[in-house]
């Protein structure tokens, strides 16, 4: 965050993001200032974008696409399954902090649909054993 | 003697186990003592077959797919090293069908290289369209454009040789090219392919581009929910910069071009131009208002040339063969090729490339075979979430910019998604508005709350469809008004899906019989 310049605001969002999983709130301030803006700028432009968080996620970000040609393949019965074996609805993480349920729109995995996205991993034709066996590794069953 | 065996790298095949199948072949061929060499290219496209293994005997390429890590060993022992035979091979690679009956310009290293050697993209013709272009003048690289009557592949279809002038004649000072990479549009896959298969294409592209117009500074906007093209761009540039081909001095030229990544953030209407350039300039993702064009005050306030991936990457092309090579492609006003995405509910989903003009029932059968499902094709959305669906009658349409405005549809970015009989049309319109409002920019009202009004009249009109009692009338009336009063086609073409939808497939939205009957 050594920048004056707005133009670096998104790329020093994502280094934060990536270091702490979200935003904090106490980053705000030092955000404003390194990069010129007022504090209540750079909370506007951090609510735009769907990828940012002012909350830590679960350990695990699981991204299910919801997009047309998912939904031609059965995306909606996936997305279903996850949220009720999850015990969450989308955007929301597990009581016990493992699993946050997002929605995306399109991963560019089309020709390999239903898609998901484990964190950065692509996963495609994706079937509801496909999508329990990948959260059991995940949580080291 | 050292044998190849290709793994695709491409995140899609990644996806359905190339990673895996890649370890178990070094595993068995260690074990086995046999010595080869996995070089990983990109994919070929031909999805349904991924993951798809080449072992190249005598210079031929033999496919196998899809293979799964099980497969590993069982292929070994048919001798697969050897050209045996196995279930899951399919003969030389450039002979199957899928890919044969395909004219792969832009996508003619696609799966056959190794994306990051600059050896390979030199030997498949690489760098022969920067070096015609360093020895032309600005003007001439323009016309070698306007002659292959290339249109913007993001969505718009604009000509790009008009956009590149424009850029051009803006006078001497800072210029920007700037590339969307955001590929937003569900059911198109092209621009990640290309950046993850063949990054220096598009890197080469830009570079042309900057000297057509006189910019030395290029930004790839690139969507975040593309890690491995990310990865793969980012070694792709650190590669050309260092052989020379980036930087101050490209190929030895004495002129410049430095190129800059820049991520965004999940945000759909960023892949508007405009929204595009807020986005970089560390902003809210807000579209703005045209005029200025972006050609005049783009990036920063400077001229700008904002152009899609495949766009940029076909550039290369037309400067080795010549504009008048690439026009000899082609239907119409719609000159030379695109590659199609076939998606959806498809048996063989893929890439396509094929010169325009070819019809939507050749694309869903001949290459991708019919549904999956085994049941028919009820309806096909072409040019992402804000095309139009088109019922069966619709499929003779040549693949034409032209012949799609004409009947209210857009070819856009090329996806195809097919849906079979399976789909409810009054869902898929209830989604369209839904993604609109969750992907509006805010700025206009129209799209802003009329979107969400949108998903409102469809779930009433969804509740009370068993009565068919429902009248279209504030619906058609909701679209008309996004359609006239939205700022850019993110409010202004929502319609499409819907009033498609509506126009096509009435049955599926509980109308009272009279309005049925006045819609059919
Ligand atoms: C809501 C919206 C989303 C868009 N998304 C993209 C996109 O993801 N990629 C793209 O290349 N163009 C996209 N466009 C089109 C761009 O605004 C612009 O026309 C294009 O980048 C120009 O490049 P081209 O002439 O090479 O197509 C989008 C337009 C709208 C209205
Ligand atoms: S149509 Fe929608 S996305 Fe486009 S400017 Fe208006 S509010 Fe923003
Ligand atoms: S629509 Fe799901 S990956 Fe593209």
């Amino acid at each position: 965050m050594s920048s004056t310049n707005q133009a670096d605001l998104l790329p020093a969002l994502h280094r934060l993001q990536e270091k702490f999983g979200y935003i904090p709130d106490h980053a705000i301030a030092e955000l404003a200032k390194a990069h010129n803006m007022a504090q209540a700028e750079v909370v506007g432009v951090i609510g735009f974008y769907h990828d940012f968080r002012r909350t830590p996620p679960g350990r695990q970000r699981l991204r299910i696409c919801r997009a047309e040609s998912c939904q031609a393949m059965g995306a909606d019965a996936l997305a279903l399954h996850a949220s009720t074996q999850l015990g969450v609805e989308f955007g929301a993480t597990t009581a016990d902090g493992e699993v946050t349920l997002e929605a995306a729109y399109c991963l560019g995995n089309c020709a390999c649909s239903p898609a998901v996205m484990l964190d950065d991993e692509l996963h495609g034709r994706v079937s509801a054993e496909r999508l329990d066996a990948m959260l059991a590794e995940g949580r080291g069953v | 003697m050292t044998q190849r065996i290709f793994v695709p790298r491409d995140a899609s095949a990644v996806s359905v186990g190339a990673e895996r199948v890649c370890r178990t072949i070094e595993n068995e061929a260690r074990n086995r003592g046999l010595d080869v060499e996995i070089v990983r290219n990109g994919s070929r496209g031909l999805y349904w077959l991924e993951p798809l293994i080449e072992v190249e005997i005598d210079g031929q390429r033999i496919a196998y797919g899809p293979v799964n890590p099980e497969d590993v060993p069982g292929l070994f022992e048919a001798g697969w090293l050897q050209g045996g035979t196995h279930a899951l091979c399919h003969g030389p690679s450039e002979e199957i069908p899928y890919l044969k009956r395909q004219t792969r310009l832009i996508f003619a290293r696609m799966g056959v290289t190794d994306p990051l050697s600059l050896e390979d993209y030199r030997a498949h013709g690489g760098f022969k369209g920067l070096e015609r272009a360093l020895d032309m003048k600005a003007e001439d690289i323009v016309d070698a454009i306007d002659t292959g009557g290339l249109r913007g592949r993001g969505g718009a279809g604009f000509p790009t040789g008009i956009k590149w002038r424009t850029v051009m004649n803006a006078g001497g000072g800072q210029k920007y090219i700037v590339c969307n990479a955001d590929e937003g549009d569900s059911g198109t896959f092209s621009d990640r392919m290309l950046m993850e298969g063949d990054p220096f294409c598009l890197i080469e592209g830009m570079i042309i581009a900057g000297l057509a117009v006189g910019a030395d500074t290029g930004y790839i906007y690139l969507r975040s929910e593309y890690p491995d093209a990310w990865d793969v761009l980012e070694d792709a540039i650190v590669t050309a910069t260092r052989e020379g081909i980036l930087g101050a001095n490209v190929l030895g030229s004495g002129r410049g071009f430095e190129l800059n990544l820049f991520k965004g953030a999940g945000a759909y209407v960023c892949g508007e131009e405009t929204s595009l350039l807020e986005s970089i300039e560390g902003k809210r993702g807000l579209v703005r208002a045209k005029p200025p064009l972006p050609a005049l005050q783009g990036l920063f306030g400077q001229p700008t040339v904002v152009n899609n991936v495949i766009t940029l990457a076909s550039v290369p092309w037309i400067l080795a063969h010549g504009g008048e090579a690439y026009k000899a492609h082609g239907s119409g006003r719609s000159r030379g090729t695109l590659p199609f995405q076939l998606a959806g509910n498809l048996k063989q989903p893929g890439l396509v490339e094929v010169a325009f003009g070819m019809t939507l029932r050749e694309l869903l059968y001949d290459f991708g075979g019919g549904s999956a499902s085994g049941r028919p094709i009820r309806a096909v959305q072409v040019g992402g979430p804000l095309g139009a669906y088109l019922p069966e009658s619709r499929f003779d349409l040549p693949l034409d910019y032209e012949a799609f405005a004409a009947v209210g549809a857009t070819v856009g970015h090329g996806g195809i998604v097919a849906f079979d009989d399976s789909v409810d049309m009054a869902k898929m319109a209830r989604y369209a508005m839904e993604f609109c409002a969750i992907e509006s920019c805010g700025k206009c009202t129209p799209c802003r709350i009329g979107s969400v009004r949108g998903v409102e009249l469809l779930d009433s009109m969804l509740a009370a469809r068993p009565q068919h009692s429902n009248d279209d009338t504030l619906l058609r009336d909701l679209c008309q008004t996004m359609l006239e009063g939205s700022l850019c086609a993110m409010g202004g073409m929502t319609p499409y899906p819907v009033l498609s939808a509506l126009d096509h497939y009435p049955e599926d939205f509980g109308l009272s019989p009279k309005q049925e009957e006045a819609s059919t």
